[in-house]
Parts: structure tokens; C-alpha cells; sequence
């Protein structure tokens, strides 16, 4: 097991995402944060802190998606569902899907799926904190990027919290 | 996680684990159910032959219900029209139907142990929808589901269990169900309608006066009178019934506290229980209904990675 962003560095990354995203949307009435479970809710609660402290005066809509009904390798192993909480609608808003590691895209292309069983939203984004970019096996890609990492296929790479409640992302060898 | 069994034969045969995974599943398919689209895609891929030997509304609607939810291709199968009308056996039907590529068996029969014959002999896997006298586990599934939404949990929490014991699969399901969650049943009716030593055989109260009954406990899942299933005389009329067994507004207004009042349906309006038990607000029988669509679609979602 290795780490790769500890809690501090994971911090400022954090800042950084959340400055590009407001620097795109000033305005965020019309945006909604959907963290993907579970790594990407454990990041989408620390970014809405983030823009919240970078925009105290406005809104922030939050919700979580879970993929798990919409898996394409459902057949092959039957994983329990986690929560699942969009508590307002998508229709005609911009939403920005925030997953801690982007790897082969299947993910993504699944909760895409949910989030269309949702309503029709304007446009959707994607924001993670790690980009995996050489695994892809879908033409997908993320608009913001927290960092790039090299890694083997059979490794695994996910944002966990610690004992201590803080947070980091670690790589673990497959 | 994943379930220990194959088959949903019977609470009996499934853990604790087993009942909190179908339990927390269920949760997420009834927020699935509030969505605009109330449908996921899981068993798209999936076949499911519901199987109906003897009469039904709620379970089967709501077993079809939730096959679509989960987009299954479904086919319906009931005893009148059937060639098992021209005499063929069970397994010769079912063999039949599997031959054309059928994934999973939901079933209800008659005969007690008529889904566990079937899974001794086919490799679907199979549900029970309601074996004779013996068990029902989805209903006692959605009766769980429908306490813990009002309660918060099973454990400790007093639940009975009214009227005809001996006939009834629904009552034998709750109490596996409740005793394996650790919560404490009493069954209540008059004794021709209790078996005689299900105290040592179940490890549950047993009471023979409604009104004490009610007094003790949190939760009253009214049975009905199985009139089908009584080759003798065991209570003089229906009208003595409800005045020595019958849940009525008087009754309830007499107890200290509120408990909430449950009914897997049919009901028997007048018998079991008055109309304005059934229809007031310490029922939860219509949340009953809408919980069991989404408990059999966790039944289902979860034993689909099993056949």
C-alpha cells in the first residue's frame, strides 16, 4: 500500500478544484454536485466545503448517486446498494459528477445512465481527483482533474478516510 | 455481501445477515420507486416465471411489479387455463417452462414444501410465494420493513400476532423472522386456532385474551380467518369471532397507549377486524402493500446472481 496524496495535500487539491469549478460557474444556482458512491461522495463532502467557503453566500445543491442497479457486470457479482439522495431536480441544470477516481469509465457511463432516469439536465461535467487516463475502456473524460497518476491495471487507487476521521488516497497493489 | 442461499424457500433457512441485507436492499429500491422513471435495469437480462397454483391479487401484482421495476421479461402462469388442469405434475410444468430459457421461479401452491420439492429438482432458483400452511417469507419480509420504517428496528420491540395461527404461513414467517431480529412475539386467538405446543416449539408467548394481547405489545399483525383451510369447526360463527377476537375502535380506545395495527390482507371486514381499524390511522396495511413491491424487488435483485 502505498500513498499518494496525503490529508494535507489532499486539502489544497481540493481548493484547486473548487477554484476552477467556480471560476466556470460563478453563478451556481443552476448547478448541482453529485458525488458517485462510495469514493466520490467521500470527496463531494469535502468540496462543498471547499466552494462553500469560497462562495459563503450561495446555495449549494448536493446529492448522491449510487450506481450499483445500473452496473453492466451485475451478472457477475451481486454488490448491495448504498444510499442514494437527489433531493431536487436535474432538469435543465448543470451537474457536476464528482468521483474520486476516474479509471475505466464504466462508472461514469453507468451513473450517466441513473442520472438520465433522473431527467434530462442541460449538461453534465465531470470532476475527479484522480485520473487513471491510460485504463480508459470508454470515451470518457473528466473536465476537471485533481492529478494524473501512472498505475498498473490490476492496482487499485481510492480516496479512504483514516482512523482519525481525515482523509488521503492510497494505491493499493492488485 | 451477499445472500447465503440460493433460494428463498423460507425465513427457517435464511440468517440474520441474510434478512438485514434483503432489509437495507429494500430501502434503496423504495427510493427507486419515488424516482419519475421508477425503473432500473438490474435483470434485464432476466426471466422470471411467476407461478401461481392457487389464488392471488396482492402477491402476484406485486411480485409482476417489481419484476418490471427491475426490467425482467415475466411470464404468468395460474392453475385455471393451464394444462396442469389436464392432469400434468408440477415438475413436468416446470421443466416445461425452464426448457424455454426461464432464469428464476417465483411460486405459490397449495401444498406445503411444494417450492422446496421443486428446488431439490430444477436449477432455477425459486421463490416462495406462499406454500400451504407453511410459510410466506416475503410477506413477513415487508411486515418487518413496514415496523422498522414506524419503529426504527425489531429488536425488543413486542409484536403479536391475531387470530388463525394454525392455518396461516404468514404468522409461521413472522415469527422465524421476528425471533431471528430479536424481537419478542406473543401469538393471540382463541385455542382452537393456536397450535397446542407452539409455545415450546417457537419459544413465543401465547394469549388467549385479545384485550391483554394488545395491552402487552407494540405491534398487532392481525391474521385473517382462513376459511379455505378448515375442515372442521373450530369457532361457532363469524359473528362470535368478532366479538371475542375481532379488532374494533372500542377495543383500541380502551388500551393506554397507541400500537400500530397491520394486516397482510385480505381482510375480512367485520371479522378480524372493523373497517374503522383497518381504515384508521394507526393502520400501516396500505404501507404494507407499497412496501412489499419494494421488498420483493430486493428479494429478487439479490438472488438473480445466484442461478
Amino acid at each position: 500500500m502505498k500513498e499518494i496524496i496525503n490529508a494535507q495535500e489532499l486539502q489544497t487539491q481540493l481548493k484547486r478544484l473548487a477554484v476552477q469549478l467556480i471560476a466556470k460557474h460563478p453563478n451556481l444556482t443552476d448547478v448541482v454536485i453529485i458525488g458517485i458512491q462510495q469514493g466520490g461522495v467521500v470527496m463531494a463532502d469535502e468540496l462543498v466545503i471547499a466552494l462553500q467557503d469560497l462562495c459563503p453566500s450561495q446555495t449549494i445543491h448536493y446529492g448522491q448517486l449510487d450506481i450499483t442497479f445500473y452496473r453492466d457486470d451485475i451478472r457477475r457479482e451481486i454488490h448491495a446498494p448504498d444510499a442514494m439522495n437527489i433531493p431536487f431536480g436535474i432538469e435543465n441544470k448543470i451537474v457536476v459528477l464528482i468521483d474520486d477516481v476516474l479509471f475505466t469509465g464504466r462508472t461514469i457511463k453507468a451513473a450517466l445512465d441513473v442520472l438520465l432516469d433522473y431527467g434530462r439536465p442541460d449538461k453534465v461535467e465531470l470532476c475527479v481527483l484522480i485520473d487513471r487516463k491510460e485504463h480508459r475502456q470508454f470515451p470518457i473524460q473528466a473536465d476537471y482533474v485533481g492529478l494524473m497518476v501512472q498505475t498498473n491495471k490490476q492496482e487499485k487507487v481510492k480516496l479512504v478516510k483514516q482512523e482519525d476521521g481525515s482523509k488521503h488516497v492510497i494505491l493499493i497493489n492488485g | 455481501m451477499q445472500l447465503s442461499t440460493k433460494h428463498l424457500l423460507g425465513i427457517k433457512y435464511i440468517t440474520q445477515a441474510d434478512i438485514s441485507l434483503i432489509l437495507s436492499t429494500a430501502k434503496q429500491f423504495k427510493e427507486v420507486l419515488q424516482r419519475p422513471i421508477k425503473k432500473v435495469p438490474s435483470l434485464r437480462d432476466v426471466t422470471i416465471v411467476n407461478l401461481f397454483y392457487e389464488n392471488s391479487t396482492r402477491t402476484r401484482i406485486s411480485f409482476e411489479l417489481a419484476e418490471k421495476r427491475l426490467s425482467a421479461d415475466t411470464i404468468n402462469f395460474t392453475m385455471s387455463g393451464s394444462s396442469a388442469a389436464k392432469g400434468e405434475t408440477l415438475l413436468d410444468t416446470v421443466n416445461n417452462i425452464l426448457s424455454m430459457k426461464v432464469d428464476m421461479v417465483v411460486m405459490r401452491h397449495s401444498a406445503s414444501g411444494a417450492p422446496h420439492f421443486l428446488a431439490k429438482h430444477i436449477p432455477a432458483a425459486i421463490i416462495n410465494a406462499g406454500d400451504g400452511i407453511n410459510e410466506h417469507p416475503t410477506q413477513a419480509l415487508l411486515d418487518a420493513f413496514s415496523i422498522i420504517e414506524k419503529l426504527g428496528t425489531l429488536e425488543g420491540k413486542k409484536i403479536v400476532l391475531v387470530g388463525d395461527i394454525m392455518h396461516s404461513r404468514v404468522a409461521l414467517s413472522n415469527i422465524y423472522l421476528l425471533k431471528k431480529m430479536g424481537a419478542e412475539v406473543m401469538v393471540a386467538g382463541p385455542p382452537t386456532l393456536i397450535p397446542k405446543y407452539i409455545k415450546e416449539a417457537m419459544d413465543v408467548r401465547v394469549e388467549y385474551n385479545l384485550k391483554k394481547a394488545l395491552e402487552w405489545c407494540d405491534v398487532a399483525n392481525v391474521l385473517r380467518i382462513q376459511l379455505e383451510r378448515q375442515n372442521q369447526v373450530l369457532f361457532s360463527s363469524l359473528r362470535e369471532y368478532n366479538l371475542a377476537y375481532g379488532v374494533s375502535r372500542k377495543l383500541l380506545d380502551s388500551l393506554n397507549k397507541e400500537i400500530i395495527i397491520m394486516h397482510p390482507g385480505p381482510i375480512n371486514r367485520g371479522v378480524e377486524i372493523d373497517s374503522d381499524v383497518a381504515d384508521g390511522n394507526q393502520s400501516i396495511i396500505l404501507q404494507q402493500v407499497e412496501n412489499g413491491v419494494a421488498v420483493r424487488m430486493a428479494a429478487l435483485y439479490l438472488l438473480s446472481g445466484k442461478s
